[in-house]
Protein backbone atom coordinates (compact mmCIF):
# COMPACT_ATOMS: atom_id res chain seq x y z
CA UNK A 1 0.00 0.00 0.00
CA UNK A 2 1.23 3.48 -0.88
CA UNK A 3 1.02 5.79 2.12
CA UNK A 4 1.83 8.81 -0.01
CA UNK A 5 4.33 11.61 0.51
CA UNK A 6 3.67 11.80 4.27
CA UNK A 7 4.23 8.10 5.02
CA UNK A 8 6.85 8.90 7.68
CA UNK A 9 4.34 10.85 9.78
CA UNK A 10 1.81 7.99 9.63
CA UNK A 11 4.38 5.32 10.49
CA UNK A 12 5.85 7.33 13.38
CA UNK A 13 2.35 8.01 14.79
CA UNK A 14 1.42 4.30 14.77
CA UNK A 15 4.83 3.24 16.08
CA UNK A 16 4.63 5.76 18.94
CA UNK A 17 1.13 4.56 19.86
CA UNK A 18 2.32 0.93 19.84
CA UNK A 19 5.35 1.80 21.99
CA UNK A 20 3.27 3.65 24.58
CA UNK A 21 0.70 0.83 24.77
CA UNK A 22 3.45 -1.80 25.13
CA UNK A 23 5.13 0.33 27.83
CA UNK A 24 1.83 0.64 29.76
CA UNK A 25 1.19 -3.12 29.60
CA UNK A 26 4.78 -3.91 30.63
CA UNK A 27 4.62 -1.45 33.54
CA UNK A 28 1.33 -2.89 34.84
CA UNK A 29 2.57 -6.50 34.55
CA UNK A 30 5.87 -5.64 36.27
CA UNK A 31 4.07 -3.76 39.03
CA UNK A 32 1.73 -6.71 39.57
CA UNK A 33 4.65 -9.14 39.84
CA UNK A 34 6.46 -6.81 42.27
CA UNK A 35 3.41 -6.42 44.57
CA UNK A 36 2.76 -10.19 44.54
CA UNK A 37 6.42 -10.82 45.44
CA UNK A 38 6.29 -8.34 48.34
CA UNK A 39 3.04 -9.83 49.63
CA UNK A 40 4.39 -13.38 49.44
CA UNK A 41 7.55 -12.30 51.27
CA UNK A 42 5.59 -10.64 54.07
CA UNK A 43 3.19 -13.59 54.39
CA UNK A 44 6.14 -16.01 54.54
CA UNK A 45 7.43 -14.01 57.52
CA UNK A 46 4.06 -14.38 59.24
CA UNK A 47 3.04 -10.72 58.91
CA UNK A 48 -0.72 -10.13 58.70
CA UNK A 49 -2.77 -7.07 57.82
CA UNK A 50 -4.75 -7.16 61.05
CA UNK A 51 -3.63 -7.06 64.64
CA UNK A 52 -3.74 -10.40 66.42
CA UNK A 53 -6.56 -10.58 69.00
CA UNK A 54 -5.31 -10.26 72.60
CA UNK A 55 -4.59 -13.66 74.15
CA UNK A 56 -7.06 -14.89 76.74
CA UNK A 57 -5.84 -14.44 80.30
CA UNK B 1 -24.08 -9.97 42.99
CA UNK B 2 -25.09 -6.39 43.79
CA UNK B 3 -22.96 -3.57 42.37
CA UNK B 4 -22.22 -2.41 45.91
CA UNK B 5 -20.52 -5.77 46.58
CA UNK B 6 -17.68 -4.55 44.37
CA UNK B 7 -16.88 -2.05 47.11
CA UNK B 8 -15.21 -4.96 48.86
CA UNK B 9 -11.60 -5.05 47.55
CA UNK B 10 -11.28 -8.83 48.05
CA UNK B 11 -14.41 -9.45 46.00
CA UNK B 12 -13.18 -6.93 43.40
CA UNK B 13 -9.89 -8.83 43.11
CA UNK B 14 -11.69 -12.16 42.68
CA UNK B 15 -14.09 -10.80 40.06
CA UNK B 16 -11.44 -8.97 38.01
CA UNK B 17 -9.14 -12.02 38.10
CA UNK B 18 -11.85 -13.91 36.20
CA UNK B 19 -12.77 -10.97 33.95
CA UNK B 20 -9.36 -9.67 32.87
CA UNK B 21 -8.24 -12.55 30.58
CA UNK B 22 -11.51 -12.26 28.61
CA UNK B 23 -11.24 -8.48 28.43
CA UNK B 24 -7.62 -8.69 27.25
CA UNK B 25 -8.54 -11.22 24.55
CA UNK B 26 -11.48 -9.08 23.41
CA UNK B 27 -9.24 -6.00 23.29
CA UNK B 28 -6.68 -7.77 21.08
CA UNK B 29 -9.44 -9.08 18.77
CA UNK B 30 -11.11 -5.66 18.36
CA UNK B 31 -7.70 -4.03 17.79
CA UNK B 32 -6.96 -6.58 15.05
CA UNK B 33 -10.25 -5.77 13.30
CA UNK B 34 -9.80 -2.02 13.82
CA UNK B 35 -6.25 -1.98 12.45
CA UNK B 36 -7.31 -4.04 9.45
CA UNK B 37 -10.19 -1.63 8.71
CA UNK B 38 -7.84 1.34 9.24
CA UNK B 39 -5.30 -0.16 6.86
CA UNK B 40 -7.89 -0.68 4.10
CA UNK B 41 -9.78 2.59 4.67
CA UNK B 42 -9.77 4.87 1.61
CA UNK B 43 -7.61 7.98 1.52
CA UNK B 44 -9.30 11.28 2.25
CA UNK B 45 -9.83 13.39 -0.87
CA UNK B 46 -7.96 16.31 0.71
CA UNK B 47 -5.67 14.76 3.34
CA UNK B 48 -4.67 11.64 1.47
CA UNK B 49 -3.34 8.75 3.59
CA UNK B 50 -2.62 11.02 6.60
CA UNK B 51 -6.27 10.50 7.55
CA UNK B 52 -5.05 7.15 8.97
CA UNK B 53 -3.51 9.12 11.86
CA UNK B 54 -7.06 10.07 12.84
CA UNK B 55 -7.80 6.42 13.74
CA UNK B 56 -5.39 6.66 16.67
CA UNK B 57 -5.46 10.41 17.36
CA UNK B 58 -9.23 10.75 17.89
CA UNK B 59 -9.71 7.71 20.22
CA UNK B 60 -6.78 8.87 22.33
CA UNK B 61 -8.20 12.41 22.47
CA UNK B 62 -11.61 11.06 23.57
CA UNK B 63 -10.02 8.81 26.19
CA UNK B 64 -7.83 11.62 27.53
CA UNK B 65 -11.04 13.41 28.51
CA UNK B 66 -12.96 10.27 29.50
CA UNK B 67 -10.21 9.26 31.94
CA UNK B 68 -10.37 12.63 33.67
CA UNK B 69 -14.19 12.42 33.77
CA UNK B 70 -13.88 8.97 35.39
CA UNK B 71 -11.37 10.38 37.90
CA UNK B 72 -13.82 13.21 38.68
CA UNK B 73 -16.67 10.77 39.37
CA UNK B 74 -14.33 8.67 41.52
CA UNK B 75 -13.25 11.84 43.34
CA UNK B 76 -16.86 12.53 44.30
CA UNK B 77 -16.93 8.96 45.62
CA UNK B 78 -13.82 9.69 47.67
CA UNK B 79 -15.00 13.00 49.11
CA UNK B 80 -18.71 12.28 49.63
CA UNK B 81 -19.09 8.54 50.22
CA UNK B 82 -15.54 7.53 51.15
CA UNK B 83 -16.02 4.58 48.81
CA UNK B 84 -13.18 2.09 49.46
CA UNK B 85 -12.33 1.74 45.80
CA UNK B 86 -12.96 5.35 44.72
CA UNK B 87 -9.47 6.77 45.23
CA UNK B 88 -7.97 3.47 44.04
CA UNK B 89 -9.90 4.00 40.77
CA UNK B 90 -8.86 7.66 40.50
CA UNK B 91 -5.19 6.99 41.25
CA UNK B 92 -5.02 4.07 38.80
CA UNK B 93 -6.63 6.07 35.99
CA UNK B 94 -4.21 9.02 36.20
CA UNK B 95 -1.11 7.46 34.53
CA UNK B 96 -3.32 5.90 31.84
CA UNK B 97 -5.02 9.23 31.18
CA UNK B 98 -1.63 10.93 30.99
CA UNK B 99 -0.39 8.35 28.47
CA UNK B 100 -3.49 8.71 26.28
CA UNK B 101 -3.27 12.52 26.44
CA UNK B 102 0.42 12.34 25.49
CA UNK B 103 -0.52 10.17 22.49
CA UNK B 104 -3.32 12.55 21.49
CA UNK B 105 -0.86 15.46 21.55
CA UNK B 106 1.90 13.55 19.75
CA UNK B 107 -0.26 12.06 17.00
CA UNK B 108 -2.08 15.38 16.57
CA UNK B 109 1.26 17.09 16.14
CA UNK B 110 2.38 14.47 13.59
CA UNK B 111 -0.89 14.95 11.72
CA UNK B 112 -0.68 18.74 11.94
CA UNK B 113 2.76 19.07 10.35
CA UNK B 114 1.79 17.76 6.88
CA UNK B 115 -1.76 19.21 6.98
CA UNK B 116 -1.30 22.59 8.71
CA UNK B 117 2.39 23.10 7.97
CA UNK B 118 3.27 23.18 11.66
CA UNK B 119 3.65 20.74 14.56
CA UNK B 120 2.13 23.10 17.08
CA UNK B 121 0.07 26.28 17.43
CA UNK B 122 -1.07 27.86 20.66
CA UNK B 123 -4.75 27.67 19.72
CA UNK B 124 -7.49 27.00 22.27
CA UNK B 125 -7.92 23.25 21.57
CA UNK B 126 -4.24 22.32 21.57
CA UNK B 127 -3.44 24.53 24.56
CA UNK B 128 -6.36 23.22 26.66
CA UNK B 129 -5.32 19.60 25.95
CA UNK B 130 -1.73 20.48 26.92
CA UNK B 131 -3.13 21.91 30.18
CA UNK B 132 -4.99 18.59 30.69
CA UNK B 133 -1.71 16.70 30.25
CA UNK B 134 0.03 18.96 32.80
CA UNK B 135 -2.88 18.44 35.23
CA UNK B 136 -2.46 14.67 34.92
CA UNK B 137 1.22 15.06 35.80
CA UNK B 138 0.23 17.30 38.73
CA UNK B 139 -2.21 14.74 40.14
CA UNK B 140 0.34 11.92 39.75
CA UNK B 141 2.95 14.06 41.53
CA UNK B 142 0.48 14.83 44.33
CA UNK B 143 -0.23 11.12 44.86
CA UNK B 144 3.52 10.50 45.13
CA UNK B 145 4.12 13.43 47.48
CA UNK B 146 1.77 12.39 50.31
CA UNK B 147 2.61 9.12 52.10
CA UNK B 148 -0.81 8.38 53.57
CA UNK B 149 -3.05 7.12 50.70
CA UNK B 150 -6.30 8.40 52.26
CA UNK B 151 -4.89 11.93 52.75
CA UNK B 152 -3.37 11.87 49.26
CA UNK B 153 -6.70 10.64 47.89
CA UNK B 154 -8.65 13.57 49.36
CA UNK B 155 -6.11 16.16 48.13
CA UNK B 156 -6.00 14.59 44.65
CA UNK B 157 -9.81 14.43 44.57
CA UNK B 158 -10.08 18.19 45.16
CA UNK B 159 -7.47 18.92 42.48
CA UNK B 160 -9.24 16.54 40.07
CA UNK B 161 -12.64 18.19 40.58
CA UNK B 162 -11.12 21.66 40.07
CA UNK B 163 -9.43 20.39 36.91
CA UNK B 164 -12.73 19.04 35.56
CA UNK B 165 -13.54 22.63 34.59
CA UNK B 166 -11.09 22.10 31.72
CA UNK B 167 -13.20 19.34 30.12
CA UNK B 168 -15.98 21.57 28.67
CA UNK B 169 -13.28 24.08 27.71
CA UNK B 170 -11.54 21.37 25.64
CA UNK B 171 -14.80 20.15 24.11
CA UNK B 172 -16.16 23.57 23.14
CA UNK B 173 -12.85 25.38 22.51
CA UNK B 174 -13.28 24.87 18.75
CA UNK B 175 -16.70 26.55 18.91
CA UNK B 176 -15.92 29.34 21.37
CA UNK B 177 -12.67 30.50 19.75
CA UNK B 178 -11.25 30.70 16.26
CA UNK B 179 -8.90 27.71 16.18
CA UNK B 180 -6.70 26.03 13.60
CA UNK B 181 -8.05 22.70 14.93
CA UNK B 182 -11.18 21.62 13.08
CA UNK B 183 -14.57 21.69 14.85
CA UNK B 184 -16.29 18.49 16.01
CA UNK B 185 -17.02 16.15 13.12
CA UNK B 186 -18.40 13.03 14.86
CA UNK B 187 -20.43 14.08 17.93
CA UNK B 188 -22.28 17.07 16.49
CA UNK B 189 -25.81 18.25 15.83
CA UNK B 190 -26.93 16.88 12.49
CA UNK B 191 -24.84 13.72 12.82
CA UNK B 192 -21.27 12.85 11.83
CA UNK B 193 -19.69 14.80 8.98
CA UNK B 194 -17.40 11.87 8.07
CA UNK B 195 -18.01 9.35 5.29
CA UNK B 196 -19.02 5.93 6.62
CA UNK B 197 -15.97 4.31 4.97
CA UNK B 198 -13.79 6.34 7.36
CA UNK B 199 -16.25 6.52 10.27
CA UNK B 200 -16.42 2.71 10.63
CA UNK B 201 -12.67 2.13 11.21
CA UNK B 202 -12.67 5.12 13.56
CA UNK B 203 -15.56 3.66 15.59
CA UNK B 204 -13.91 0.21 15.83
CA UNK B 205 -10.57 1.74 16.84
CA UNK B 206 -12.37 3.88 19.44
CA UNK B 207 -13.97 0.72 20.89
CA UNK B 208 -10.57 -1.03 20.85
CA UNK B 209 -8.83 1.80 22.73
CA UNK B 210 -11.74 2.01 25.20
CA UNK B 211 -11.46 -1.74 25.88
CA UNK B 212 -7.71 -1.27 26.31
CA UNK B 213 -8.32 1.50 28.83
CA UNK B 214 -10.85 -0.58 30.79
CA UNK B 215 -8.52 -3.61 30.83
CA UNK B 216 -5.47 -1.62 31.92
CA UNK B 217 -7.49 0.35 34.47
CA UNK B 218 -8.86 -2.77 36.16
CA UNK B 219 -5.36 -4.31 36.19
CA UNK B 220 -3.86 -1.10 37.62
CA UNK B 221 -6.60 -1.00 40.29
CA UNK B 222 -5.71 -4.57 41.30
CA UNK B 223 -2.06 -3.52 41.64
CA UNK B 224 -3.03 -0.52 43.78
CA UNK B 225 -5.12 -2.72 46.11
CA UNK B 226 -2.15 -5.10 46.49
CA UNK B 227 0.17 -2.12 47.13
CA UNK B 228 -2.10 -0.94 49.96
CA UNK B 229 -2.12 -4.43 51.45
CA UNK B 230 1.69 -4.48 51.37
CA UNK B 231 1.72 -1.05 53.04
CA UNK B 232 -0.72 -2.21 55.74
CA UNK B 233 1.45 -5.27 56.42
CA UNK B 234 4.62 -3.18 56.64
CA UNK B 235 2.88 -0.92 59.16
CA UNK B 236 1.75 -3.97 61.19
CA UNK B 237 5.30 -5.29 61.12
CA UNK B 238 6.67 -1.91 62.27
CA UNK B 239 4.13 -1.74 65.12
CA UNK B 240 4.98 -5.29 66.16
CA UNK B 241 8.70 -4.45 66.14
CA UNK B 242 8.07 -1.37 68.30
CA UNK B 243 5.98 -3.37 70.76
CA UNK B 244 8.59 -6.13 71.08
Amino acid sequence: MDLGPHANFIIIAYAAAALVVIALVAWILADHAAQRRLLADLEARGVTRRAKPPEAA
Amino acid sequence: MALTDLANPTRFLALTARLLPWLAALTVAVFAIGLMLAWWAPDDYQQGATVKIMFIHVPNAWLSMAAWALMSIASIGTLVWRHPLADVAAKSAAPLGAAFTFLALLTGSLWGRPMWGTYWVWDARLTSVLVLFLMYLGVIALWRTVDDPSRAGRAAAILTLVGAVNLPIIKFSVDWWNTLHQPASVFRLGGPAIASSILMPLAVMAIAFTLLFVTLHLAAMRNEILRRRVRAMWLMQAHAAQGA
